[in-house]
């Protein structure tokens, strides 16, 4: 409990290379000339995709969610919701393959259209990877040892940075993806990861995870539920407005043009 | 020429799917706000709920939200298209509320005893008015529905023959 000095001196100021790598790495992409006016709010939604799970390793939320389990449970939201949102909205795929240079740019078309992407770019496999984990989080030992060594910590923050992104991307991502699945199949995916969320919440209440009083689990599933509630709704307008606008009657406008 | 997209489109079918999302996402949206947040009748959970219930709860939970947003999107889109067949629509909003109403205050509260409408009282007063409610929600719907089984959308018939 008492292992991580005050301040975020520690090894967890190492969390800021890949942090600003990427950042850097967005940024010189979106001012150069190639990515052609590339829109303003997408780097901030980067940027502050990749603020929003640096802050869950660092102090002083890391030793919070260490001591409270409904900051821990806040820092789940955003680790794996909030931030892989923003970094979905970003289209960083979009930037890479408008600015990188003809050979990288293949190679990552080429990895995007692979069959391992496809495979878990599926919406079943990104939502079985997603609730798999949070499932595995809280009905395995995997609690307890996260709150004993920070690494295991981290390393379920990772999966929860991948597999909210990968989920995310295969519901509503807008960035090239030569295999998207159709809305039906989005939606109903999406429904039942609402459902799979809303469930292991209220057991989570009901039956607190081992090395837990049952306020703390308490107030952790209704952080859980409620403020996940308001992520998925911003997914489910999403996915609605994708909807919507592919819909458009492009027609009826001009009706003559599409026989052509 | 017709487009395809037109062949395909049935205004009545639609109007009566985008109420039926609408009602049953208004149902599932005033049960959390009304009885859940504001006058704290219904529990989070009530330590008395079996796994069948909570797994219920959580899937209409999530389809109440979904519901609410995909039926006023489809509502969007019917008017865009000029297709809006308002009584049928409401038919649909008032068939769908009373069906999870229904569902609610029968499957719910009492097959899956998953919650009450609420606690520390008699229920009985409450249970019949809900369900009596729901029916009255579902007779209203079903008669707009019937109604409106032949209705046409204005725009629709003016522009039949392009």
């Amino acid at each position: 409990m008492h292992s991580h000095g005050a301040g975020g001196g520690g090894a967890e100021s190492l969390f800021f290379i890949p942090a600003v790598a990427a950042l850097v790495a967005y940024w010189a992409g979106a001012v150069s000339p190639r990515s052609g006016r590339w829109p303003w709010y997408r780097t901030a939604f980067f940027t502050l995709g990749v603020a929003a799970v640096l802050v869950t390793v660092l102090n002083p939320l890391a030793q919070l969610a260490h001591e409270d389990f409904a900051v821990l449970s806040l820092s789940h939201l955003l680790a794996g919701m909030l931030s892989p949102l923003l970094l979905v909205l970003s289209r960083p795929f979009t930037l890479a393959l408008r600015t990188l240079d003809v050979f990288p740019a293949r190679r990552l078309s080429r990895l995007l259209r692979s069959r391992f992407a496809r495979f878990l770019s599926f919406p079943v496999t990104a939502a079985v990877l997603n609730t798999g984990g949070m499932i595995l989080m809280f009905r395995t030992g995997l609690l307890p040892a996260m709150q004993e060594s920070m690494p295991v910590h981290w390393l379920v923050t990772f999966h929860l940075l991948a597999a909210g992104y990968l989920f995310t991307a295969a519901i509503i991502g807008r960035d090239p993806s030569p295999h998207r699945a159709g809305y039906r199949l989005r939606a109903v995916v999406l429904v039942l990861s609402i459902a799979a969320h809303n469930i292991l919440a209220k057991t989570i209440y009901a039956d607190p995870p081992p090395g837990l009083s049952a306020a703390a689990a308490e107030q952790g599933a209704l952080v859980m539920y409620y403020g996940g509630g308001i992520l998925e709704l911003v997914l489910i307008v999403l996915l609605c407005r994708q909807w919507y606008s592919s819909a458009r009657p492009r027609g009826r406008v001009t009706p003559t043009i599409r026989s052509g | 020429m017709s487009t395809p997209h037109r062949t395909r489109r049935s205004p009545r079918l639609r109007n009566l799917v985008s109420g039926l999302l609408f009602g049953i996402g208004l149902a599932a949206f005033v049960d959390e706000v009304v009885f859940h947040q504001l006058l704290q009748w219904h529990h989070f959970y009530d330590r008395s709920t079996t796994s069948v219930g909570l797994f219920s709860d959580g899937l209409f939970h999530a389809f109440g939200w979904f519901a609410v947003v995909a039926g006023l999107f489809l509502f969007a889109d019917l008017r865009r298209w000029h297709e809006t067949l308002l009584q049928r629509w409401t038919g649909g909003v008032l068939l769908g509320a009373g069906v999870f109403q229904l569902y609610d205050g029968t499957v719910q509260h009492k097959l899956l005893g998953l919650h009450q409408i609420r606690y520390e009282v008699d229920l009985l007063a409450y249970d019949t008015v809900w369900n009596v409610v729901a029916v009255l929600l579902i007779l209203a719907g079903a008669w707009l529905t019937y109604r409106t089984r032949a209705a046409v959308p204005r725009e629709s018939t003016a522009s039949a023959d392009a």
